[in-house]
């Protein structure tokens, strides 16, 4: 929002005061100023002056040659603007001044001397009319610096309007004085109004609210006779600095009633409009806004009514079938007050936004709207004497907010505040923002006032807010706080992430990824991933993402896909959320999940799938000094998943996560020439699995007896787990270790050579004391099917 | 016998001035020194002397064995020392200098930013806190006195879901949950990946990273708030940083702030990155609405708290001078293996 500092002078003293370190206090104290812009300063030594003589340039069809009467003389100026005439009084650039920072200076055009130029608004930046030369209608004597009456010189600033989201008492610029006023500690003066008691006997306007839920309060008022159309030059300066643009005096006056106290107003052409209702309609129904455009209304929508016909969007925009036209001469004049949620639903229905709706979506004070008639009415008749009221001022007041008192304590403040501000201060910020303040003893009993009291001020705390910002945030004194000093534990899962992240990162050189929390069905299309069922997104961008992941696998292969020109091998990993359908309770059953893929162009799919197992091993051994078991054929849960390998992931008979080779679908689309694997954790189960204790053993003194027994054992088909449970069982005290340590697949039958270790605390042990043990694995391996293989 | 000797020593001197390896220097240690050899057989010759010649024959005997064990020591220091520069000076040069083939891995640089941040709070006494992604409508807003209609639900626009539940849009959705699960008095942080439904450009992303921090206690102050942040932040950017509050509005706060900090580049004198103000606009903070506080299960009469939001994905790029925000959900592995230290 733009703010005239000529404006905000109507009604604060502002002499003396540096404006811009005013404004600045204004962004440390209210709300951030974007932009600060100077007008009109970069011009001098314009005046008025009258064209006396019009003559055409006798080598151009455009210029004309002038002679202008500067008040004392006549000068020459040749002239490129279409609408000269004689007799035309206009703002004449003298030799030696400028205009809009441009020098003015004796120049020879087409061959002619001219001592000065003639203006057009736009040159002078107090409108947009380049059409020709700006007319001066106003009885100025002749040679009167056009500064001495228009007020060209201003500095405007551009208030953040997000700023201002929950002041809507500061989307005028009234509000905006009474805060300069109070942070330069002068005086605020009243809105000079026109009263309308005196018009109480005149016939009252039909207004009915039928919807007081979404309208407050509707103030009506009829005048005619109103024989002028254009608005006063320093009106219409004033509009067009604060962004708007002058249209015809009863539009102007709404919009500068509205740009002054923020209160929104609405001229209907009285020939069309003679009574209001307030209303909303059960069916939709076609109706024409007066920006030209078609709408939809809907049942939802509140409009304005005359005897039945829908004549305005209450809130956001006129109708075209009765806007103010320039034969208007009497005017119904609309200053309500409407709900800010219904108005903001209407705005959503419409699909747009005006000056009006931003300002009654924040709730307008419904107080306002006899102010603003009031005013409407004085700057009327300041420049249309001859107007007529012929309506009482026709006021429905459908609802009120209530009236807010809050009480507080000077230990409130002080302890809120953690520095000391004076009852004095208090007292005398609280007044000139408008509250009305009583002290007693140490409490302070506040009326909140109405401006203020529409939903942004509700409570105490809101007060210190008031207290505080004026007092100004950069004179605090900053002290630490006295909390007790606490030890603090990281939580298990803060600890896991990190540290997976760093067994990762460092033992196995993977990289860390971040994805969407969404499938793209696209991608997963393109890899011969069948896009999967699950929670969807209702409003999602692109109805390629509206369904949730349900694990990160995928996302992680596209990206190992896209990839491809990185390196000739890689992995990649993340730690992210996905969602596996719905709770019992109907909630997202939301899950944190670690992700890894492998990639690699020279490595076997085996080797890549083993390294993938070998990872997760780390991770669990790292993490929790657990082994977790690899159980195969477990089936699979996903349709990318080759069903021969994966591998179910489980500590203590509890699935954690699978590592898995893709089926071969996916993996011919993802890279022929390339093997890639996955692995998926579930933290949030990791998280639950306490760690073990490191069991420490004392390492024996004494040398212990390797024996290597090869049994006829398809490896592929073994359990190792399972045959070193067994192993163990009758192994004896003194079987310490069982591995593998070849494996052979060939032509007269595959085998596999374990290596039992034994050893003993107290003595070097003897082949004849292992030799019981060994029988005992012997037998067990037989009658599981594995035979000693002889050779 | 003199005469014998004084051969022997000058073919020894001669013999030893020949010798060029370990080998011939053993050999010749036992040609003179051995059982058999000629010192040796000096020694046994001894006996043949006449008696009154022994004591001085056996000196000079004695004098040659001593001097050809000290030719022999010295000659193999020698040959050893020899050896070693041998080995030295034909040493294969190896060139450190090549390319490594040794391969690291990456961080995430929002990880990387969030685990300075992480530490920086976890020595001043917070927990560090995770919450879910896909929260309901209770948590995100009401329970953070957004209530339905409130504007500030326009302001943020929400990606809703089948079920009810939307995807977080701040990770206020949290402090509810936080102060439930503590009560007063509280410290804590929570980082989390927030979601806003919005077209995505260079600037602009749908999925990014907050982080938010609460502290709750008995008479904790605006005061408090300000020394707070301007020490925290200066432990951030690891030097002194001078802020700035002026009011901001949030619903979950009451007073609310936009906090400013001296221009990282300029210094506060003013650049074109600061829009030649000097300050730049870093974080939202504020005092703990106390309808937020009670919904939360703390009595807003004996508690007070502060709270504060960090734009960890906007902190990376600051950091990194990452430019477009969208090379963070990307996966690209150009963009992201460069982040490879802690």
């Amino acid at each position: 929002m733009l703010i005239s500092m000529n404006w905000i002078g109507d009604f604060v003293d502002l002499s003396g005061l540096d404006k811009e370190a005013l404004i600045h206090r204004f962004t440390l104290s209210t709300a951030e100023v974007e932009d600060i812009i100077h007008h009109g300063y970069d011009t001098h030594g314009v005046i008025v002056a009258e064209i006396a003589s019009v003559e055409n340039h006798p080598n151009s069809k455009k210029l004309h040659l002038l002679k202008i009467n500067n008040g004392r003389e006549l000068v020459d100026c040749v002239c490129g603007a279409p609408n000269v005439r004689v007799g035309m009084r206009v703002a004449f650039a003298t030799e030696g001044g400028a205009v809009s920072g441009h020098p003015i200076g004796r120049a020879t055009v087409a061959g002619y001397e001219s001592c000065g130029m003639c203006c057009s608004e736009a040159e002078l930046g107090i409108s947009a009319d380049n059409s020709g030369l700006w007319e001066i209608t106003d009885d100025v004597p002749l040679g009167t610096d056009i500064k001495d009456v228009y007020d060209i010189e201003d500095t405007i600033f551009e208030v953040d309007n997000k700023s201002l989201t929950n002041r809507p008492d500061l989307w005028g610029h009234y509000g905006i004085a009474r805060e300069i006023a109070t942070l330069a500690d002068r005086p605020l003066r009243p809105v000079p109004v026109h009263d309308t008691s005196v018009y109480a006997n005149l016939p009252a306007i039909p207004i009915s609210i039928d919807d007081p839920e979404r309208c407050y309060r509707y103030t009506g008022i009829k005048v005619e006779n109103i024989g002028i159309s254009v608005s006063p030059v320093n009106m219409r300066i004033r509009l067009f600095y604060c962004g708007s643009r002058a249209i015809n005096l009863l539009a102007d006056l709404t919009n500068y009633v509205m740009m002054e106290l923020g209160q929104p107003m609405h001229a209907f052409d009285l020939r069309r409009v003679d009574a209001v209702e307030v209303r909303r309609f059960e069916e939709p129904f076609p109706f024409t806004t007066l920006d030209g455009n078609d709408h939809e209304i809907d049942p939802e929508t509140l409009m304005i009514c005359s005897h039945g016909k829908p004549v305005a969007v209450a809130g956001v925009m006129g109708g075209l079938n009765s806007e103010i036209e320039d034969d208007t001469t009497s005017l119904l004049l609309e200053s309500a007050n409407f709900d800010g949620v219904a108005i903001r639903k209407s705005e959503a229905k419409l699909g747009m936004r005006t000056d009006a709706s931003m300002r009654y979506e924040k709730f307008l004070d419904p107080e306002m709207t006899k102010l603003a008639s009031e005013r409407f009415l004085a700057l009327l008749f300041a420049i249309a004497p001859d107007a007529r009221v012929i309506s009482s001022l026709t006021d429905v007041y459908a609802r009120r907010f209530d009236t807010i008192t809050l009480t507080f304590d000077q230990h409130y403040v002080d302890r809120y505040t953690g520095i000391t501000i004076t009852r004095e201060q208090i007292v005398r910020t609280l007044t000139a923002l408008g509250f009305a303040v009583t002290v007693e003893g140490d409490v302070f009993t506040v009326v909140v006032p109405s401006w203020r009291a529409t939903k942004d001020v509700t409570i105490k705390a809101d007060l210190i807010e008031e207290i505080t910002r004026i007092y100004g945030y950069d004179n605090f004194e900053i002290k630490t706080t006295v909390s007790p000093l606490a030890p603090v534990r990281r939580s298990v899962e803060n600890i896991d992430d990190n540290r997976a992240k760093d067994v990762l990162v460092c033992s196995y050189a993977l990289h860390e990824v971040h994805s969407y929390i969404w499938n793209d069905k696209a991608k997963n299309k393109a890899l011969g991933i069948v896009p999967e069922e699950n929670v969807k997104i209702l409003n999602a961008g692109t109805p390629e993402h509206d369904t949730l992941r349900s694990s990160m696998i995928p996302t992680l292969l596209s990206f190992a896909s896209e990839n491809r020109s990185y390196a000739d091998h890689y992995g990649i990993f993340e730690i992210g959320r996905t969602v596996e359908g719905l709770r019992a309770d109907g909630d997202c059953n939301e899950r944190k999940k670690l992700g890894i893929v492998l990639y690699d162009k020279v490595a076997s799919e085996e080797a890549l799938y083993l390294k993938a197992r070998d990872i997760v091993l780390h991770l669990f051994r790292d993490m929790r000094h657990v082994t977790p078991t690899f159980e195969v054929g477990a089936g699979v849960a996903y349709p990318w998943q080759h069903p021969v390998n994966t591998a179910a992931v489980s500590v203590d008979d509890k699935q954690i996560g699978f590592i898995c080779t893709l089926h071969p679908a996916v993996a011919t689309k993802l890279d022929k020439r390339a093997a890639c694997v996955a692995a998926e954790l579930d933290m949030g189960l990791l998280a639950t699995l306490a760690p073990k204790k490191i069991a420490y053993r004392e390492p024996s003194r004494f040398p212990g007896i390797d024996i290597d027994l090869t049994f006829a054992v398809d490896p592929a088909a073994l359990v190792f787990t399972d045959i070193r449970t067994k192993m163990n069982a009758v192994g004896g005290e003194y079987l310490s270790n069982v591995t593998v340590c070849d494996v052979y697949e060939g032509e007269n039958g595959s085998s596999v050579t374990f290596r039992l270790s034994f050893e003993a605390q107290d003595k070097t042990l003897s082949k004849a004391e292992i030799q019981p043990a060994i029988d005992a694995i012997l037998t067990t391996m037989a009658e599981n099917g594995m035979p000693l293989k002889t050779v | 016998m003199e005469q014998e000797i004084a051969c022997l020593r000058a073919r020894f001197a001669e013999e030893i001035g020949n010798v060029s390896d370990a080998e011939a220097l053993e050999n010749l240690r036992v040609a003179y020194l051995g059982k058999k050899g000629e010192v040796t057989s000096l020694l046994k010759n001894l006996r043949d002397i006449p008696n009154e010649q022994k004591k001085e024959v056996g000196q000079l005997i004695n004098a040659i064995k001593t001097e050809v064990e000290t030719a022999i020591a010295k000659k193999m220091d020698e040959l050893r020392e020899a050896a070693l520069a041998a080995a030295v000076s034909g040493a294969k040069r190896y060139n450190p200098t090549l390319p490594s083939t040794e391969e690291l891995g990456s961080y995430h640089p929002i990880t990387l930013v969030q685990r300075e941040l992480e530490d920086i709070f976890a020595a001043m006494g917070f927990t560090i806190e995770d919450y879910a992604e896909v929260v309901n409508d209770y948590q995100c807003f009401e329970s953070v006195n957004i209530p339905k209609h409130h504007p500030a639900r326009d302001m943020q626009d929400t990606f809703y879901l089948e079920n009810g539940q939307l995807l977080k849009t701040q990770t206020s959705a949290a402090q509810n949950h936080i102060m439930r699960k503590y009560g007063a008095p509280l410290r804590a942080i929570f980082p989390g990946r927030c979601f806003r439904n919005e077209a995505t450009d260079a600037c602009h992303e749908n999925t990014f990273f907050q982080m938010e921090g609460m502290m709750i206690d008995r008479d904790i102050s605006i005061s408090n708030l300000i020394y707070f942040m301007k020490t925290m932040l200066s432990e951030v950017f690891r030097r002194p940083i001078n802020v700035r509050l002026r009011p901001g509005y949030f619903p979950f706060t009451e007073p609310g702030f936009e906090l400013d900090i001296n221009c990282l580049i300029c210094g506060g004198k003013g650049c074109p990155s600061c829009k030649n103000s000097g300050w730049l606009e870093l974080c939202p903070c504020g005092m703990i609405h106390p309808n937020v506080l009670r919904e939360g299960g703390i009595d807003p009469e004996e508690y007070t708290g502060f709270a504060f939001g960090l734009g960890l994905t906007r902190l990376a790029m600051m950091t990194y001078g990452v430019k477009d925000i969208r090379d963070f959900n990307a996966g690209n592995l150009k963009v992201l293996s460069q982040f490879e230290s802690r």
